[in-house]
């Protein structure tokens, strides 16, 4: 068999009728067009995509039985180790992970294992579940208590049920899905698959309580007496700012006000939902990571004239994944690279007005092996805007570690763990973003699994 | 969960519902509010938790109709369920025998200091409340203050009860007639509380207001509550809501108060219609 350098994309919608929607942008693999970018696959005796994969799917396995045509199967094989795979094919930067060690890409395109397991999941989706799969409930082993239904939360959960334990998740939102729901917007990840992904882990007997905000409703302390042991996953939820002049200003969000505004409370369908937002003609949206893009992209659909990203660096440091860039660029975001803003000004009734710029140019590479970005003296211009979201990152959320003197945390807020998830309190594991600082999906839900071994381990 | 089993109308616009929510009650303490969504398309809303009792795992809210979701809210009859309850949320009053206390609460104020009243009383404080409301039928909870406070004094702004003029009249002559005064906490209208900030200044007395911004989730997430407080930025939401008076920024708050206020008449009417008018 010849072997085909060039990987399958999948179709997407085009640019014209998508941003006039929150649908999805990518309609995935036909089930011919899987099996034929799955027959690339060339099986390696010792694949090394698999060690690039944080939950060790069994990558080769699954995508010969795909070639086979045997969807089912090969949904089965990769629910063996990923509880999410609808989610994962979707939002992992596959280009980082998996696909980035796959041996094809030294001499042409890796395989598309994430839009495989996409299909593969997709189409399992759509079947009647397999009855393999129903919670085989053994006796009722002891409690666990997980703090934060994130994926990283979420994996814990679902992996320690399947062993027989009871758990119960304690959510603090009135949503659950973490990130997933309330941040990463519809047309990338649509909110029915993270339902059915949330209604999939509950099947196996976990049970979620909303509106739960663990630290002020029990403490840690407290769900230590009722439960065996716990896991906190409650992630980066504290947005950073910039600190400076008129960031207070009414029509400045932090990333997470707008997308929580808009996909969690669907302030896009106000007034029938009550959550307002006021977005204006011209957007400017700071930061270059995965969630600078999705405020950007949700802007346009949301019915802004003009969107712009404002990022100090180039492009290439743009820390995004790659595809979601491309698709911004394809929509009409305008980057504004190079720019660092340094002060918002006002119209009369106090609304951003414009925004004052700074122009930078790359120097050294720092610690993290970008090239830093360093300020043009008397360079200052400005750019009329009115409405201004800030996109710059955000760190560990600190009020579980606030209410728990005894939990230790880095510097930056980050709960400090071992190489199996223990905290520095006797039977509290923590995982995911409230661990790494904002990081990805697929390691929170690594972090959860690694953590549900070391629970059952313990409790054993 | 959730079920509002108890529902008293105080006047033409202020409510009082008692909700069974065993876990809050367990927990709650004076200064700490609730998040509410009354159903699932109504917005999330910060509300004071104006009593608790943890026997019968209940509390109680006050709250005021100004606008669509506590529209819902009122709409939900004692007996129904909210579909969602969060608390207990905030930082709650730094409760201690400083001596003498001066408690002022202003409209819906007047029933977010109830706990607090009770409270410094209890611990020792000689606490003199001062209420005050536009006119005699704004006036709430006049009985319940005058049991638990040392001293009750009542402004109306036309004088249809009690002294006619303002809380700030009434702290500005406590401070004339020179008693000692070694805290003032002010809960109310934002012009209200700075004002009584402003009397207290000159004099050094210190000063805690309840702020209430803008909030969404509540609990340190999206930054909307965002308020400076000496020079810093700080999320009333898990930082506050109270903060010492003498440091906060008014002029700010006022400002970020204000960005939704076409939007929230529109969403007032689109409620008043599902409503039926009413
Ligand atoms: C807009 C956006 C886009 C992103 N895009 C991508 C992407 O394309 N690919 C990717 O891999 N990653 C992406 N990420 C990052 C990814 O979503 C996170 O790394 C991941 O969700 C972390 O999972 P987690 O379970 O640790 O935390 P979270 O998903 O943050 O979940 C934590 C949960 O805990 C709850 N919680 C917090 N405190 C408490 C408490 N005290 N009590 C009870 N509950 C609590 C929170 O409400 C939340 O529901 C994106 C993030 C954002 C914001
Ligand atoms: C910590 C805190 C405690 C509070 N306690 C009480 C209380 O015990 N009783 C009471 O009657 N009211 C209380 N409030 C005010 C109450 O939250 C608002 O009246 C309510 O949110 C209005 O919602 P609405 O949809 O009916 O009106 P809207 O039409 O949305 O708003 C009317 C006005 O209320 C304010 N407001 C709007 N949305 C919010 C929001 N999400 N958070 C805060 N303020 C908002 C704005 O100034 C707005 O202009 C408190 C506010 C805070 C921050
Ligand atoms: S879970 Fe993510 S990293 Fe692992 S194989 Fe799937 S797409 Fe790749
Ligand atoms: S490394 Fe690439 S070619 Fe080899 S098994 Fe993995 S996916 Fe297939
Ligand atoms: S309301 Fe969101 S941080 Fe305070």
């Amino acid at each position: 068999m010849a072997e085909k350098k060039i990987r399958l994309h999948m179709a997407e919608r085009s640019v014209e009728e998508r941003v006039k929607d929150f649908n999805e942008v990518p309609q995935g693999y036909t089930p011919e067009q899987a099996i034929e970018e799955a027959k690339r696959c060339i099986q390696c005796k010792n694949p090394l995509c698999i060690k690039g994969c944080p939950v060790e799917v069994n990558i080769p396995v699954f995508i010969k039985l795909v070639a086979e045509g045997k969807f089912a199967e090969a949904a089965e094989k990769i629910k063996e180790t990923n509880a999410l795979p609808a989610i994962c094919g979707r939002v992992c930067p596959q280009e980082e992970q998996c696909e980035k060690e796959c041996i094809l890409g030294k001499r042409g395109e890796s395989i598309a294992i994430g839009n495989l397991e996409r299909f593969v999941a997709d189409w399992a989706r759509k079947k009647p579940s397999p009855a393999g799969h129903k919670a085989t409930l053994l006796s009722q082993r002891e409690r666990v208590a997980i703090v934060g239904s994130g994926p990283a939360g979420l994996t814990c959960a679902g992996d320690l049920a399947r062993m027989g334990y009871q758990v119960t998740i304690f959510e603090s939102l009135h949503v659950t899905g973490g990130v997933l729901t309330y941040g990463i917007p519809e047309f990338r990840l649509p909110k029915a698959i993270v339902n059915l992904e949330i209604e999939y882990v509950k099947s196996l007997g976990v049970e979620i309580k909303t509106d739960m905000l663990v630290g002020n409703v029990y403490t840690i302390q407290e769900l230590l007496k009722e439960y065996k042991a716990v896991f906190i996953g409650s992630g980066a939820g504290l947005p950073k700012f910039m600190n400076i002049p008129g960031e207070n200003l009414d029509g400045v969000y932090s990333a997470n006000e707008y997308l929580f505004r808009i996909n969690m409370m669907k302030a896009w369908q106000f007034p029938e939902y009550l959550t307002p937002i006021k977005i204006g003609k011209r957007v400017a949206v700071v930061g270059g990571g995965n969630v600078a893009m999705d405020s950007a992209r949700v802007s346009l659909r949301m019915g802004a004239e003009e969107v712009y990203i404002f990022y100090r660096r180039t492009q290439e440091e743009m820390p995004a994944r790659i595809e979601e860039i491309k698709r911004a660029i394809e929509e009409g975001i305008i980057f504004k690279i190079l720019t660092l803003p340094v002060k918002y000004h006002a119209n009369a009734s106090g609304w951003v007005s414009e925004a004052e710029c700074r122009q930078m140019e790359l120097g050294e590479p720092d610690a993290s092996g970008r090239r830093r970005p360093v300020e043009i003296p008397n360079s200052d211009f400005r750019i009329q805007i009115d409405t201004v979201v800030v996109a710059i990152g955000n760190l560990p959320n600190p009020l579980i570690p606030q209410n728990t003197p005894a939990l230790k945390t880095e510097k930056w807020g980050g709960v400090i763990i071992t190489e199996e998830g223990l905290t520095s309190i006797p039977g509290v594991y923590a995982g995911g973003d409230i661990v790494r600082g904002a990081a990805t999906v697929i390691s929170a839900m690594g972090d959860g699994k690694r953590a549900a071994k070391a629970i059952a381990a313990l409790l054993d | 969960m959730n079920r509002i089993i108890q529902k008293n109308k105080i006047n033409e616009n202020i409510f009082r519902i008692v909700i069974d929510a065993p876990h809050i009650a367990r927990a709650a303490k004076p200064g700490q509010f609730v998040v509410v969504v009354p159903t699932e398309k109504a917005e999330r809303i910060p509300l004071t938790i104006a009593d608790f009792d943890r026997e019968k795992g209940t509390i109680t809210i006050i709250f005021q109709i100004v606008g669509a979701t506590t529209k819902v809210l009122d709409s939900i009859p004692a007996g129904g369920e909210i579909a969602h309850l969060l608390g207990p949320l905030g930082t709650p009053s730094h409760i201690e025998n400083y001596g003498t206390v001066v408690v002022i609460g202003g409209g819906v104020g007047i029933a977010e200091i109830y706990p607090a009243v009770k409270a410094l009383k209890a611990i020792g404080n000689e606490v003199i409340t001062v209420i005050g409301a536009r006119n005699r039928d704004l006036l709430i909870f006049q009985n319940e203050l005058s049991v638990v406070s040392c001293q009750l004094l009542v402004t109306t702004d036309d004088g249809s009860a009690g002294r006619k003029g303002f809380v700030s009249d009434e702290l500005k002559d406590i401070i004339a007639s020179g008693k000692k005064i070694d805290l003032v906490l002010a809960v109310g209208p934002v012009p209200m509380m700075r004002v009584c900030c402003e009397v207290t200044k000159p004099h050094g007395i210190k000063t805690v207001v309840s702020l209430n911004p803008i909030m969404l989730d509540a609990t340190g997430m999206c930054g909307a509550c965002r308020v400076q407080v000496g020079g810093k930025t700080k999320f009333a939401c898990v930082d506050g809501p109270e903060f010492d008076g003498h440091q906060v920024d008014f002029a700010d708050l006022v400002a970020r108060l204000k960005p939704f206020k076409d939007m929230e008449k529109r969403a007032l009417d689109h409620v008043c219609r599902l409503l039926g008018g009413k």
